[in-house]
């Protein structure tokens, strides 16, 4: 579900940066209530895990294909959700940038669709439905599920709304969220079942390491409360709410669609001097005049003049390098 | 190789590279980053017909790829996940969007695949980007340029310990595997009877390995405070890096704004 770099707009990633950094905030400041001297070395060996787990293949019987275990969900049961969330973070990073596994500037997208929804949906889930009541193994197991299939779910309504906002795919909204949910739907299935499988064997072997245990006789101190997680929950909601539908109805990506059905015509006619500078450099760089434009007043960056050359510019700049790199050797 | 090795040699490989003399790994991280984003971000800000002008952004990836003499090996390999990815996405607008924009000779451009087009090469140039930053600069260096930029300490010093034992690890996931596979010839993956014991013994060790890292920090003086430096202070060289790149894409972006 990693978004790339290319599947959002600037004003999408900007706002989901904004969106996730108020959660990583949050979650900054209500860690910061617990051990955090005992913690913090927790966090960076369980993130750990979490990426070799996920290398691993567990196969999914009768289908010759694998799954792998939901990190945000496990880490919540094991850490907390705040700690989780945080330690998801790190992970997400590092799959961006070590391994091209979603994006530097979709970071925030990411943040959000998978590592919000797991540990805080998922985490929240867990420990109303286990944590918050005696733990069982059907407890566990039917938390693990339902916590996967939600944060999944939700995960990847995100992506859909997100990608569609970016302007990026032709897709239509019902086509692409009808592809998107159902085979999330059985990815959650199969991840909640594996990650239940993990949670059981935990509680059997070593109750004591998963979050909120300890304290299932006594109060509920380091575990959310459940106003706590609901207003949060709500307030995020409002704001991404609030940011997108602004962000929506402010740069709509059905504008050249809208303009072709009131005045017939996708093109803008304004003349200002960005574009007559763009014009002109379009028509410095144009090696091929004689291939015609379909009509007259395209867009001018999908004129093939300026494809070829872009091609030429690039190639120039690249036998310019070239060329300085054998200079600075050959000295 | 198995996925685990390939990952963990992936990762040696992307060390080496960052720690390599060169001029490119010598500028400071916080300029690298600053430039790496703004890229991204010019990149990403691109219509989906603005395919000439997303060309000349190319001129970013060619001078640095060419001069910092950064080897494009790995660069292919991290390219397949995305471009895959991206690939998926683009695909289906040409049947969506069936509007001639120009014609070639005798064959005529849609707008869908123009805007598919358009949308893999952003891909390229995103991965190219951020795989520029990386092997150019090691993950502490980017953990200090982060704290440099404010990010939580918290975040940033849980990032770098991910990143340090991402490779035990794996190590001891591969070990685990490996002796997973010998009492079990011929099957692939993790039966289903096993997904719980395996990952929840590596979770245990896992656990175990937290208190030894805390204890072992404990006895060196660990007091919550991780210490991150860069090798030197940002000179004029590198602020000249930063200004002179935010000019050149911020011209190639203007240029093309119609």
């Amino acid at each position: 579900m990693h978004m790339a770099d290319a599947l959002v707009s600037p004003a999408v990633a900007g706002t989901m940066y904004a969106v996730s950094a108020a959660a990583a905030a949050y979650s900054v400041k209500e860690i910061k209530l617990e051990d955090l001297d005992r913690k913090v070395p927790a966090m960076g060996v369980m993130g750990a895990f979490v990426f070799a787990a996920q290398m691993t293949n567990f196969t999914i019987p009768g289908t010759g294909s694998s799954g792998h275990l939901c990190g945000g969900m496990l880490l919540s049961a094991v850490l907390g959700p705040c700690a989780g969330f945080l330690t998801m973070i790190a992970i997400l990073a590092i799959q961006c940038l070590l391994f091209a596994d979603g994006g530097l500037l979709a970071l925030g997208c990411n943040v959000w669709n998978m590592a919000f929804y797991g540990c805080f949906v998922g985490g929240f889930l867990i420990w109303r439905m286990a944590a918050g009541r005696k733990m069982t193994k059907g407890r566990i197991t039917a938390a693990s599920v339902i916590g996967c299939i939600a944060g999944l779910q939700l995960g990847a309504f995100s992506v859909t709304i997100e990608t569609l906002l970016s302007g990026i795919t032709e897709l239509p909204f019902a086509v692409f969220i009808g592809m998107m949910q159902p085979i999330h739907l059985a990815i959650g299935l199969v991840e909640g079942l594996i990650t239940a499988a993990v949670l059981v064997f935990i509680y059997e072997a070593r109750p004591e390491i998963l979050y909120g245990y300890a304290q299932e006789d006594g109060g509920s101190s380091g575990r959310m409360s459940r106003k706590g997680t609901v207003t949060a929950l709500f307030a995020a909601a409002l704001v991404i709410g609030g940011v997108v539908s602004l962000f929506a109805s402010g740069y709509p990506d059905g504008l050249e669609w809208s303009m072709e059905k009131v005045a017939g015509t996708t093109e803008l006619f304004a003349r200002g001097n960005v574009y007559q500078l763009a014009e002109r450099l379009q028509g410095i760089t144009a090696v091929l005049p004689d291939y015609a434009f379909k009509t007259s007043d395209s867009a001018a960056g999908t004129s093939f003049s300026g494809i070829v050359g872009g091609v030429v510019v690039l190639a120039a700049c690249f036998f310019i390098c070239v060329l300085i790199k054998k200079v600075k050797r050959s000295k | 190789m198995s996925r685990i090795s390939d990952a963990i040699s992936e990762l040696h490989k992307l060390d080496m590279e960052a720690d390599k003399p060169g001029w490119l790994q010598g500028i400071h991280p916080l300029p690298k980053l600053f430039v790496t984003v703004l890229f991204l971000v010019i990149t990403v800000s691109f219509g989906k017909y603005e395919l000439s002008g997303l060309l000349k952004l190319g001129i970013y990836l060619i001078v640095l790829f060419v001069l910092g003499d950064i080897s494009v090996k790995l660069l292919l390999k991290r390219m397949k996940v995305v471009l895959a990815l991206v690939c998926l996405m683009g695909i289906v607008n040409p049947f969506f969007d069936r509007r001639e924009m120009l014609l070639l000779g005798g064959f005529a451009v849609t707008g869908g695949m123009l805007s598919a087009a358009t949308l893999m090469l952003k891909g390229v140039y995103a991965v190219s980007a951020s795989y520029l930053l990386i092997v150019t600069t090691s993950v502490e260096e980017i953990c200090y340029a982060l704290r440099r930029l404010h990010v939580p300490k918290l975040i940033v010093t849980v990032l770098m310990l991910v990143y340090r034992y991402i490779i035990v690890l794996l190590k001891e996931t591969e070990r685990m595997t490996e002796a997973y596979a010998l009492r079990a010839p011929g099957q692939r993956g993790l039966d289903y009877k096993a997904w719980g014991t395996f990952a929840g013994q590596l979770l245990l060790r896992s656990m175990d390995r937290a208190q030894t890292v805390y204890d072992s920090m404990m006895m060196r003086g660990y007091d919550g405070e991780f210490y991150l430096r860069c090798k030197r202070a940002a000179g004029r060289g590198d602020y000249l890096y930063a200004a002179v790149w935010s000019a050149v894409l911020l011209f190639l972006r203007a240029g093309s704004a119609g």
